[in-house]
């Protein structure tokens, strides 16, 4: 059970955004549940949501309303008990409506930060820039006396250097959410050397309120998730070099690149429809950001460079479909490739002609991410599909095996450096936080 | 009655439903039904009278004043009679009670009567509160999220504590096996496409009240569908008219209709007081005992009402319905074949269509036409009987058919 007093005046910093979005969700829900506890009638409950963009608020509260209603007709059970006493909530309908009605008005949407005055608690979820960050943090605590709890959704950025320049000392914590926050089980939980124990505990509790896969993190810049993730995105724009310099363009790379660590690897989808799902600049952007706790690593990628340079951007837009980058997508299938040279879309079915040749013989029979995720436990399916692939000759099955390595080269690198406090912890972020049926720390690819 | 037709029960387990694309209206599924038994009767200027069957297009499809459809159908029904009957999920009964008087009175030859409902407009937590209206209103607020499987699962777990659990969830089970084995014969049946291969084990999943209720899960509930079944009735002097043979129709040999207090809680919850006395009465007018009936479409709306509905009709003691659907009596191959293409849970519950689907369904297996899904009648027992019950056995409409000759 989490401590009620905290979240009855809450804070959202970015709170329209595609992470924020989520996040505010989630809290007015929380909040929500709370408020309606028999033990808190009376007490009121305030959210603020707090965004410059006011196009993007009207756009949270109309997702708040959706998702509040689908969670109360998932759970009418329970509301009419909560409502017994109103004899003017009858039907389901109006029970529905008066929950969502109930949820909204906890949430006031705003644009000044000055709102967050006297709020006990802040989610910070704005953009992925520390001096943004510092710098918010700083004028709430110019305004605030009373002291409140930060808990941050950066994905890379050291906690205690964001402690420590905004002045904030043992009252912050990373809190971070997968996208979507709604959808996604995991939460990364990152403390530093001075976070308080009541606000570690209160982290743990609101994340398993929030019936999250709750995995801790150490410390250091990319914290597990993206400290897997940049590092494999690495592996591959290497490989695209090499590739190109054995006489490939590019775009061919490019592409068996993807198709190999989607296909190949049983992952949900390839290296670079990733770095498009979250935005290629957001990538560079995360990599700047890690790159100087790393000194000895080269945590760059000249090719993500090119790309923004070329004005090509991946990301989402509002309503979550795909933009275009590194592929051209419609309907979200893949239907293009991005060609540097030309600066233009390559069909796709010729390039996937080409790495099928290139590639030969591609292998056959290749488990699929979509039937793996259905099996309880695809371990052994995985297991005899792996050691298949072991056993042939053939460029895109050899390289599919130097990328499994490679990843679980990373996953180990985390421990041993003390990012991960152990492989499992890498393996959960990466099955629950990438929906990847198999950690990286396996036998399959020794 | 002759001349029947079934739509396809079109809800979640057909593989053309998309909840999230747009479907027929309910006049597609009066005009589909109501021209294909035209088509069988020579068409509509033989029809004297229409009668339409519904429940709650009112709330569901925003609309009321369904006997209007008739001319829609078939500009040969303009000007004709036409009326719309209502009595919850039995107003399909009430329509071929309505029909049949119309006979009797002779003010008719030939009745063309439909039953329709169209369901999937609302989530079923939406529709629970449109169907909830077959209950008392002054009782809504008290009741069930789920209303209607909150009264059955209440009679489940009475039944539970009287008769013992385990034994009862397993005949549960294996009632629902049987509708959906049954379902799979019948290509417009909602759960025709169905692949679970251990249904019973399925069927055995632990109820959840959390989400649902609390004896109940949703194995045990009928579905929610949208479709339209239509028979003609007619008297012999309409049968001739219409050029339709005599073996092609099944006679009716008795019937009751009867209606319980909606106000008041069920006297017995673990008995359907009001459809036992409608049986006797209608087995009485019928002149036979319940050993001669050689099949029944009961109305199980729940796995629950199933079982009850085969102690209430007297085919096994009090307590004794389980014990009667384990030893298979109640399967195709069993003493009394039971809802043949599936009943409520199997072929679909639509719910102001599904009295008339169930003289359909009986239609068909007497006179042969039941294709896949045909069962052979034991010479000896050649009567049909169908149970249809509007909200908590408040009211009954039994029919006993017997091929015409």
């Amino acid at each position: 059970m989490i401590s009620g007093e905290k979240l009855r005046n809450v804070a959202v910093l970015g709170a329209a955004g595609k992470m924020g979005s989520g996040i505010t969700m989630l809290t007015a829900l929380e909040m929500a549940a709370q408020s309606l506890l028999p033990e808190n009638v009376g007490q009121s409950y305030i959210l603020y949501a707090i965004d410059v963009n006011n196009e993007n608020l009207a756009g949270l509260l109309r997702y708040i309303e959706n998702q509040a209603s689908k969670y109360a007709e998932k759970n009418t059970v329970y509301l009419r008990k909560v409502y017994e006493d109103r004899a003017d909530l009858v039907e389901n309908e109006e029970i529905i409506r008066e929950y969502v009605k109930h949820t909204l008005s906890i949430i006031r949407p705003v644009n000044r930060i000055e709102n967050a005055a006297e709020v006990n608690l802040v989610f910070e979820a704005a953009s992925e820039n520390p001096d943004l960050k510092i710098d918010l943090f700083r004028q709430i605590e110019k305004v605030n006396p009373s002291k409140p709890w930060y808990l941050t959704n950066t994905s890379s950025i050291p906690i205690s250097r964001l402690e420590k320049e905004a002045g904030l000392a043992g009252r912050i914590i990373g809190f971070h959410f997968y996208n979507p926050p709604a959808v996604q089980k995991l939460i990364e939980i990152i403390p530093t050397h001075s976070t308080s124990e009541d606000l570690r505990q209160f982290a743990l509790d609101l994340a398993r309120t929030l019936k999250k896969v709750i995995v801790f993190s150490n410390d250091k810049a990319g914290f597990i998730g993206n400290g897997h993730f940049m590092r494999d995105i690495l592996f591959a724009t290497g490989k695209v070099a090499q590739l190109a310099e054995e006489g490939l363009s590019e775009t061919q790379a490019i592409y068996i690149l993807n198709k190999v660590s989607h296909e190949l690897l049983v992952r949900p989808m390839g290296i670079f429809q990733l770095v498009d799902y979250v935005g290629i600049d957001v990538c560079q952007y995360i990599m700047q950001v890690m790159a100087p706790y790393y000194p000895e690593e080269r945590l760059h990628s000249s090719l993500l460079d090119r790309m923004l340079d070329a004005g090509v951007k991946g990301g989402q837009y509002p309503d979550g479909s795909q933009k275009d980058g590194f592929f051209k997508y419609e309907k979200g299938k893949i239907v293009g490739v991005y060609d540097l040279s030309t600066k233009t879309y390559i069909d796709v079915n010729l390039l996937d002609a080409h790495a099928r040749e290139w590639g030969k013989p591609w292998p056959e029979g290749v488990l699929q991410w979509k039937v793996a995720v259905k099996m309880g436990n695809p371990y052994e399916a995985l297991a005899q599909y792996f050691s298949g692939l072991k056993g042939m000759v053939s460029k895109s099955a050899k390289l599919a095996m130097e990328y499994g390595k490679a990843s679980a080269e990373i996953a180990i690198k985390l421990v041993n450096t003390g990012v991960a406090l152990s492989e499992e912890d890498v393996n959960t972020v990466l099955r629950t936080g990438f929906y990847h049926v198999y950690g990286p720390v396996n036998s399959f690819f020794e | 009655m002759t001349a029947g037709y079934n739509t396809v029960s079109l809800g979640t387990g057909r593989s053309e439903f998309n909840p999230r694309k747009p479907r027929p209206g309910i006049e597609h599924y009066m005009a589909e039904a109501g021209k294909a038994v035209l088509a069988q009767i020579g068409g509509a200027s033989n029809v004297d009278e229409c009668v339409v069957g519904n429940f709650m297009a009112a709330r569901f499809n925003r609309q009321g004043h369904l006997q209007g459809f008739f001319p829609y159908i078939d500009a040969g029904l303009q000007y004709k009679p036409g009326l719309s009957v209502e009595g919850a999920c039995a107003s399909g009964g009430l329509a071929l009670i309505t029909g049949m008087r119309s006979i009797l009175a002779e003010t008719a030859d030939i009745v063309l009567t439909i039953g329709v409902e169209v369901q999937n407009t609302v989530k079923a937590i939406y529709g629970a509160d449109i169907l909830a209206g077959a209950g008392w209103y002054q009782k809504r607020k008290k009741g069930h999220a789920y209303f209607f499987p909150g009264q059955f699962s209440d009679r489940a777990g009475a039944y539970f504590e009287k008769f013992g659990r385990e034994r009862t969830r397993r005949a549960f089970a294996r009632w629902y096996r049987n509708a959906i084995e049954n379902a799979r014969l019948c290509p417009t049946a909602q759960e025709y496409e169905n692949k679970t291969e251990d249904l019973e084990a399925l069927a055995l999943t632990e109820p959840n009240g959390k989400y649902f209720v609390d004896h109940l899960n949703v194995y045990d509930c009928s579905k929610v569908s949208d479709g339209a079944s239509a028979i003609v009735i007619m008297s012999e002097e309409g049968l001739q008219k219409a050029g339709i043979a005599l073996h092609d129709a099944v006679e009716i040999v008795g019937w009751a209709q009867s209606e319980r207090d909606i106000t008041q809680d069920p006297p017995n919850l673990t008995e359907l007081s009001n459809i036992k006395q409608a049986v006797d009465r209608a087995l009485r007018m019928a002149g036979i005992g319940i050993h001669e009936v050689g099949t029944v479409e009961t109305h199980d709306c729940f796995t629950i009402a199933g079982i009850l509905g085969i102690e209430a009709i007297g085919l096994a003691k009090p307590g004794e319905g389980p014990d009667f659907v384990l030893a298979g009596e109640t399967s195709r191959k069993g003493s009394v074949p039971f809802n043949t293409t599936g009943g409520l849970i199997g072929w679909g519950h639509p719910t102001g269509a599904t009295g008339v689907h169930m003289a359909v369904t009986l239609w068909e297996q007497l006179t042969g036409k039941a294709g896949a899904a045909q069962i052979k009648l034991n010479p000896q027992k050649p009567y049909g009987m169908s149970i249809n019950m509007g909200g908590d056995d408040v009211t009954a409409v039994v029919i006993i058919y017997k091929r015409a000759h």
